[in-house]
């Protein structure tokens, strides 16, 4: 007997597009000072959302400018009044997070479980995480009377839209910071509705100033004089540009970039468990996860034996319309990012490694990737080395500990890493030795604004999230 | 006494716990204020930098895995071999910097005492600048501070000794490795203090010291892919912005230069600034 699923659409009327957006500059929505437009398409069917405003340098200019006017008023806030402001956002962003789980889903194509389910949870607990910071940073470590850097200059990327605003928001404003943030060139939205959630908590005009447009607009505020700090989340490649263009200035600069993470199943692993971790770490949010467990690494006495059970668990997952709530895997958030994934797979095909994907339709329109294996992957393949940024698990084996670090340890990124195993001296060995920020032991892609995130080597620096965030928003 | 011929030292680098010469063979004068000759340091060059590195990234796995307590005694050690000698030190700090006999003892007396306060510190840093965090679910969630790796130290130019000292330290405590340039017109209280660190039970490759041209040795350190950050303290802005930028290319952690009165209290900023923090989830469950 098979068990059929019946199509369970969730409800698009929660969501009211407006034709047009422009950029919200001193708590007000304006029009672009070069009058551009951009076009913003749901992945899942190429339609047309929106259009939002290209912002140029002289509308970054006029951002920093209200940012840096609203600073004075804003630093000066009691911590409490800030912390209270901070606590609304989060109740409004709970209201609303229907809504906005929806749009997140249309604009980025992720699945609506995961949208309801994650993203929008997190969000309200970052805010409320930081929210109880501001009227208590002197108890942080930072010394007795932190002070804030000033006007902050975010830039955020497509993968988690509303969640990495968040990230980047909160910890600001708790420590007294105002901000302009620039959201990714192809998930505008959820931050354009963010600003009507500042709107609705009532807060003063330029403590949050929202900028769209392309990696041009990323660019000019990045190197806006008038900013103090700049925090950056997206590729290593614009990471160290951005490093670049702060070096000899004065301004902080925090950096949360690629990843190319091992998950690591030794061979007393419960492999069940084992194996809904390794699903969860690569095909998550269609593996566009900067932490994803993109390598696997398996002890050879059971690689079989988890391969197999892997096939069987990746031949259920239910790729399609994200806003289906029992989709596992969505859409893929570009066109680019596609043609991107695509090259990398087709690459580790032409070097030898063996490509497999269970039976799955893909839909017509929009774009889309099956969950992707390769075995006899070997560490200078491409697949083995790139971050790929979609569902694309590449596996290689070991056989002792010792080489299971060498392998996983043997990449310029140290995001993250997974380890499967029921030996707790050994699971405290390996992630001791393990050169990566997070380490998940028998779980993988756990988040939680008390627990700090952030990279060692090349996956950037500065941590996001619990007491060590704070860190990159004081003038420490 | 007086008409006895005092011998003089050949002052050389300090790499992977050995005393070679520069591989170029090259020196350079060092002179006191006044222009009187003091010795010959050694002009290390590009390739000197990088058998430094290459010595600290072999002794980092080592260094990073002992034990806190024994970093601990260790550094302890170094500031009982430098009280030993602290009469040695005074005069070079005299000689190096134009200081009075009073003034160089006073920095090289505070040079132990900083040994000794960041001796202290090894097994203590990590509880206060790691956390246990509560978060949202069924999970053991443990943040603690690990060294960050290589790094590449300009040690500041106007305090030969107390400066190195108070940069140096805090680097190693934690576990790093470095790759120290010594001040540039003044290397020889440096180049010295390598005879306490080889004394000292410090395993050979931790520090690695050169003396040389500040700008010649800092640029293949801070353009180096197997060198984790970089401390511009004895970088000028011009050198120091230059430096930065080739610095992004494998994303170095930099610490930029700043003004510093070496005398004070030197606070956590240095000993914070060269670690990452990991932080390991856990399920908990019968």
């Amino acid at each position: 007997m098979t068990f059929d699923y019946a199509p369970a659409p969730e409800s698009r009327s929660v969501v009211d597009l407006a034709p047009s957006y422009g950029l919200f500059i001193d708590g007000e929505f304006t029009e672009g000072a070069g009058g551009g437009l951009r076009k913003t398409v749901s992945p899942a069917t190429e339609e047309v959302l929106a259009e939002y405003t290209q912002g140029t340098a002289d509308d970054v200019d006029r951002a920093v400018g209200a940012a840096r006017k609203a600073f004075e008023k804003w630093s000066a806030l009691p911590g409490a009044e800030r912390a209270k402001y901070l606590f609304r956002i989060a109740r409004i962003i709970q209201e609303r997070s229907r809504e906005l789980a929806v749009l997140e889903t249309l604009d980025n194509g992720k699945p609506i479980r995961e949208s309801r389910d994650a993203d929008l949870p997190l969000v309200a607990a970052h805010f409320f995480y930081h929210a109880g910071w501001a009227d208590k940073l002197g108890h942080a470590g930072f010394g007795p009377d932190p002070k804030p850097l000033g006007v902050a200059g975010q830039i955020i990327p497509w993968n988690f839209p509303l969640l990495m605003l968040a990230w980047k928001v909160a910890p600001a404003l708790a420590c007294g910071n105002t901000v302009v943030l620039k959201p990714a060139e192809t998930t505008p939205l959820s931050a354009l509705f963010f600003a009507d959630i500042c709107r609705q908590a009532g807060l003063p005009k330029g403590v949050v100033n929202i900028v769209t447009g392309d990696g041009s607009t990323g660019a000019a505020l990045a190197g806006h004089p008038g900013i103090d700090k700049v925090a950056f989340t997206g590729s290593t490649e614009v990471g160290k540009a951005i490093a670049r263009t702060v070096a000899g200035t004065d301004k902080k600069l925090t950096l949360e970039l690629g990843g190319k993470a091992a998950n690591i199943v030794f061979d007393d692993a419960p492999l069940d468990q084992a194996v809904e971790g390794i699903v969860n770490g690569i095909f998550f949010n269609q593996g566009h996860v900067c932490c994803a467990g993109s390598r696997l690494l398996v002890q050879e006495s059971v690689q079989d034996e988890l391969l197999d059970a892997l096939k069987r668990r990746m031949a259920t997952l239910r790729v399609g319309d994200p806003l289906d709530k029992n989709t596992d895997i969505g859409a893929i958030n570009s066109a680019e990012q596609l043609a991107r994934i695509t090259e990398l797979a087709d690459a580790g095909e032409a070097e030898g490694a063996e490509r497999w994907s269970p039976a799955c339709e893909l839909p017509g329109s929009g774009y889309w990737f099956a969950p992707t294996l390769f075995t006899g992957v070997t560490q200078a393949h491409r697949v083995a080395r790139e971050e790929i940024f979609g569902p694309v698990l590449s596996v290689l084996t070991f056989r002792t500990p010792q080489e299971a670090v060498a392998k996983a340890n043997n990449t310029p990124y140290g995001l993250s890493a997974g380890i499967w195993t029921e030996k707790s001296s050994r699971m405290l060995w390996m992630a001791s030795k393990l050169r990566a920020g997070v380490i998940w032991s028998n779980t993988f892609n756990k988040f939680d604004p008390a627990s700090p995130f952030g990279g060692y080597k090349e996956s950037g620096f500065g941590r996001e999230g619990g007491r060590h965030g704070l860190e990159a928003y004081l003038d420490v | 006494m007086s008409d006895r011929l005092s011998v003089l030292k050949t002052y050389k680098l300090y790499v992977g716990g050995k005393f070679p010469r520069s591989e170029s063979g090259r020196v350079y004068e060092v002179t006191d204020t006044e222009g009187g000759w003091l010795a010959n340091a050694p002009l290390a060059s590009r390739k000197d930098a990088r058998d430094a590195v290459v010595a600290a990234r072999k002794a980092f796995g080592g260094w990073s895995g002992a034990t806190a307590y024994n970093r601990g005694q260790i550094l302890y050690r170094v500031a009982e071999m430098l009280q030993g000698r602290r009469e040695q030190f005074a005069a070079e700090v005299a000689a190096a910097e134009g200081v009075s006999p009073a003034a160089a003892a006073a920095q090289v007396d505070a040079a132990v005492d900083r040994w000794v306060w960041y001796a202290g510190w090894s097994d203590k840093v990590a509880q206060i600048a790691g956390s246990a965090n509560p978060v949202a679910g069924p999970y053991f969630n443990l943040s603690s501070p690990e060294p960050t790796g290589v790094v590449a130290v300009l040690a500041p130019q106007e305090s030969s000794f107390l400066g190195l000292v108070s940069v140096l330290a805090p680097v190693i405590v934690t576990g790093n490795t470095a790759v120290v340039v010594a001040a540039e017109r003044a290397p020889l209280p440096a180049l010295s203090l390598a005879e306490v660190l080889a004394t000292s039970d410090l395993p050979g490759g931790v520090v690695n010291l050169l003396s040389g041209r500040t700008a010649e040795l800092a640029a293949p350190l801070a353009a180096h892919q197997d060198v984790n950050a970089l401390d511009l303290t004895g970088a000028g802005a011009e050198l120091a912005t230059e430096l930065e930028t080739a610095a992004a290319d494998n994303l170095k952690r930099v610490l930029r230069p700043r003004a510093a009165d070496w005398t004070a209290d030197p606070g956590t900023e240095r000993l914070l600034a060269f670690l990452e923090t990991k932080t390991v989830w856990h399920p908990m469950g019968v």
